[in-house]
């Protein structure tokens, strides 16, 4: 491509961001060049600074950042000198930007036909009652049900995928030359992130529009990108072409994101005795709301269950009937052949003490204000009376057990950790309990690829040591193939299929099992092309979106 | 010339609390050390002139006794006598020393003031975060409880209980407590149904811990920010009514010394265009004005710096 093509070049980017009264490096140095309608997909793990150098590349830092070196220009644009009023003009105009989470970047209180409206008619680009034709036009290009009626409902009356959707013909409205994506699919679970992933990649490719992708997703950006580029703690760690790229990785780093998929532990023992956790017939709802049907599965002991299905399939639901949040309507929940009560206010200790939890969110799951210390040991304290030296001696091994140094974790906050450490802070406390059974509820869905796989292997470790039977709760087959026994596949409530897991991943499958395993990204760059066709073939249900 | 000279003055005072509360807050800071230090060293001058006030005030009611030169109840000449080198702001109506009973004022106010406050908010707190975790019945009974009270306006309300049970210091400190309770309650209620829904509050449930636990080792530490801002917003509502119950006549009783009822009792003498009366005013409005630019500091941290 010749020169005059380049849209977008960054030379020798430098962010700092600040911590206390220091400006610490968040980028240091990073060159990008992007021609017209090209796509470059940004790879990294959590603090890599490709978020960073995505804002950077609209001229703009968070709070608490700055651009302290290096050029962007964009167009002929020097983004770093351009006044605020240059930048607005641009912004939304010639460069968009779709987030993350599209359910917290809506206006809650407007329509979404008023907030697509916005920037076309406060640019000038188009009037009203044009913007408002174009959007159903482009509603009904990213093949949105109902395109004539939906731009005229609130943002919570359409589902995350639509909303995510929604959100990327709204970047479009202006038909601008560049869009940033900000991890558009990683909160959205499989049968919908294809559908998300189809519509970007026809709208962008119908405009000719210029696109950074940014993920921690390999195989999603194999879909997506022209080009890769692999950050690591601000720094680039190499750029190529996607297949190239996933041909022959150069880097020791790029191999290792590669391999993170591989893990997967051994075969298990076919399951001897009695199951550790029981569910008879269980049927719940929430209020009227029924949401589970019928509900009947075994949990061994040392053996993983995983409960798979996309949201609102009932998986977590499952998990609150046996914690006991949520008394059933009918069926009940055995414990090594006992029935539980189905209130945990009316559990012994004892009972509790065996059935621990993991939470998704370890930032909600931990008390913010209190230290590791009284975190981990008030489990140890209460169900096991230790005290004084102790439990302090104890609080040290469990450290030790989920591979913190004790010395420097035990009096920290835990705002004071990253992700990974505060997931392993949660699985400390679920131990510290010498539980028979741990439910993990999406324990790695919030982590990127290296962490959670960190995770995955220190479960795996901890069951075979402590002879734990695990439910895991997942929307994520990669995560089912690394560390399942046994598969329990759901769907509006019920449970669809179900099974040890080397007869689960193989055919025949029912029809939602298949689309579910079908949905699963792979990391050959013709994947999804190749889905969406055999898909249009069979005339499939294309997801299952409520 | 007159309004020249008025401006001057202003300027000046103006002046000297810059210049106050910033040697206050180098002072404060040199003193500390570690978190403390930090935030101190970064407080606004208005937040160091509020805190600068309150110790001030803190000190005077402390040393009372030591700092007035008569006591608080002895007549010492006739009524209302000018300011002079004796009686440094004059005498009342009854004779007694103005700048002593000032002095004395400052502990009466003040202290029935703070514990009237922590009261309220001991009241309100405890039973407004019990509102929030426990739910079902308690929380609609008490939350329909606290709605029909805060109908009532509540200087009406006060002084209708204090004819009731009487005016003793004791009945006015529960009265005030138990009424500013409410909105205690309200905020209380309101905060820790945030933090009642997390999961740590879940995992705790689950690990089978008493209300107790709940309430004081999990969620207190999480709303103590909001409810410690509030402390001082509440104080000073708590202050103005307990003036203005005094100056009423229902509040604290002659002839213990308090800044509300000192206004009443000496006003003719602002028709003689005398300032005097004026003054006990004067210390209200400065204490409220202090201990609000503490607590903005204070809301400040508490939203602005979430690490």
């Amino acid at each position: 491509m010749s020169t005059q093509d380049v849209l977008l070049s960054i030379r020798d980017l430098k962010i700092e961001g600040k911590s206390g009264d220091d400006w610490l490096p968040i980028v240091n140095g990073v060159d990008l060049t992007l021609h017209r309608g090209e796509v470059l997909g940004l790879i990294g793990e959590s603090g890599a600074g490709k978020s960073t150098i995505g804002l950077a590349a609209m001229g703009f830092a968070r709070d608490g950042c700055r651009i302290s070196g290096g050029t962007i220009d964009f167009d002929g644009i020097d983004l770093r000198r351009a006044s605020r009023e240059q930048l607005r003009r641009l912004h939304g105009k010639r460069i968009a930007y779709v987030a993350q989470s599209a359910a917290a970047s809506f206006n809650p209180a407007h329509r979404l036909m008023e907030q697509y409206c916005e920037a076309p008619v406060r640019h000038g680009v188009m009037s009203r009652s044009e913007a408002e034709r174009d959007a159903v036009d482009l509603y009904r290009k990213i093949r949105l049900p109902d395109p004539e009626g939906i731009g005229f409902r609130y943002p919570h009356q359409v589902s995350g995928g639509q909303l995510q959707r929604a959100m990327t013909a709204m970047a479009m409205s202006c038909r601008p030359d560049l869009i940033i994506f900000d991890e558009p699919t990683t909160a959205l679970d499989v049968t919908t992130q294809i559908e998300v992933l189809a519509a970007i990649r026809d709208i962008v490719e119908q405009f000719g529009t210029a696109a950074i992708y940014i993920t921690h997703d390999l195989a999603v950006v194999a879909q997506m990108a022209d080009r890769i580029k692999i950050l690591l703690r601000g720094d680039e760690i190499e750029e190529a072409d996607t297949r190239e790229m996933l041909a022959a990785p150069k880097h020791d780093y790029t191999r290792s994101l590669w391999a993170v998929r591989a893990f997967q532990r051994p075969e298990q023992p076919a399951p001897k005795g009695a199951p550790v956790v029981s569910l008879r017939n269980v049927s719940a709802s929430y209020g009227k709301v029924p949401v589970l049907d019928n509900i009947s599965f075994d949990i061994h002991p040392r053996r993983t269950v995983a409960v798979v299905g996309e949201s609102g399939s009932g998986k977590s639901t499952a998990a609150r009937v046996i914690t006991g949040l949520l008394p059933p309507t009918r069926g009940e929940v055995l414990f090594e052949g006992d029935a539980l009560p189905p209130d945990y206010r009316k559990r012994t200790r004892e009972q509790l003490r065996n059935a621990q939890m993991i939470y998704q969110m370890a930032d909600t799951a931990l008390n913010p204000k209190l230290p590791i210390r009284r975190i981990i040991g008030r489990p140890a304290q209460m169900y096991l009376g230790l005290n004084g030296r102790a439990l302090t001696e104890r609080i040290r091994e469990l450290l030790h057990l989920i591979e913190l140094e004790p010395d420097e974790y035990i009096d920290r906050l835990p705002s004071e950790l990253s992700g990974g450490q505060k997931q392993r802070i949660g699985i400390a406390r679920a131990l510290a309990a010498e539980p028979r059974f741990i439910i993990c509820d999406e324990v790695t869905s919030a982590l990127d690829q290296i962490v959670a796989e960190g995770i995955l292997r220190l479960l795996d470790r901890l069951q075979g040591a402590f002879d734990l039977a695990y439910m895991f709760i997942t929307h994520d087959l990669a995560t089912v193939r690394a560390i399942a026994d046994d598969v329990v596949v759901m769907q509006k409530g019920r449970v669809v299929e179900q099974g040890p897991k080397p007869e689960m991943f193989a055919p025949p499958h029912e029809p939602y099992t298949e689309l579910l395993l079908s949905s699963v990204p792979e990391m050959d760059p013709d994947w999804l092309s190749r889905l969406l066709e055999e898909r249009r073939h069979k005339d499939l249900p294309q997801g299952a979106e409520k | 010339m007159g309004t020249l000279i008025v401006l001057f003055w202003i300027a000046v005072a103006l002046g000297v609390a810059i210049a106050a509360a910033w040697g206050f807050r180098a002072l404060a800071a040199a003193l500390t050390r570690g978190e403390l230090h930090r935030a101190l060293r970064d407080a606004p001058l208005t937040a160091s002139f509020g805190m600068m006030v309150i110790l001030i005030y803190l000190v005077i009611a402390l040393l009372a006794p030591v700092i007035a030169p008569f006591p608080e109840r002895m007549v010492v000449g006739s009524q209302f006598m000018p300011w002079s080198s004796v009686n440094w702001l004059g005498t009342d109506a009854l004779g007694r020393d103005m700048f002593s009973r000032m002095v004395y004022g400052t502990r009466n106010t003040v202290g029935i003031a703070f514990a009237t406050t922590l009261l309220a908010f001991l009241i309100g707190s405890v039973l407004g975060l019990l509102a929030a975790t426990v739910g079902g019945l308690l929380d609609q009974g008490l939350s329909r409880l606290v709605d029909v009270l805060m109908a009532i306006p509540s200087l009406i309300f006060a002084l209708l209980l204090l004819t009731i049970f009487g005016t003793s210091i004791l009945t006015l400190i529960l009265v005030i407590a138990v009424i500013d309770s409410t909105r205690v309650f309200r905020l209380a209620r309101a905060v820790g149904e945030g933090v009642v829904v997390m999961d740590y509050i879940e995992a705790a449930r689950l690990r089978g811990e008493g209300l107790v636990y709940l309430i004081t080792r999990e969620i207190l530490p999480n709303v103590t920010a909001p409810l410690v801002a509030e402390f001082g917003l509440r104080f000073c509502f708590v202050f103005l009514s307990i003036s203005a119950l005094s100056f009423l006549g229902l509040g604290i009783q002659p002839p213990t010394a308090d800044w509300g009822s000192m206004v009443r009792e000496n006003a003719t003498l602002i028709t003689f265009g005398d300032v005097t009366p004026l003054l006990p005013a004067g210390a209200i409005a400065l204490l409220t004005v202090a201990v609000n630019f503490v607590v903005d500091w204070q809301l400040y941290r508490a939203s602005g710096l979430k690490e």
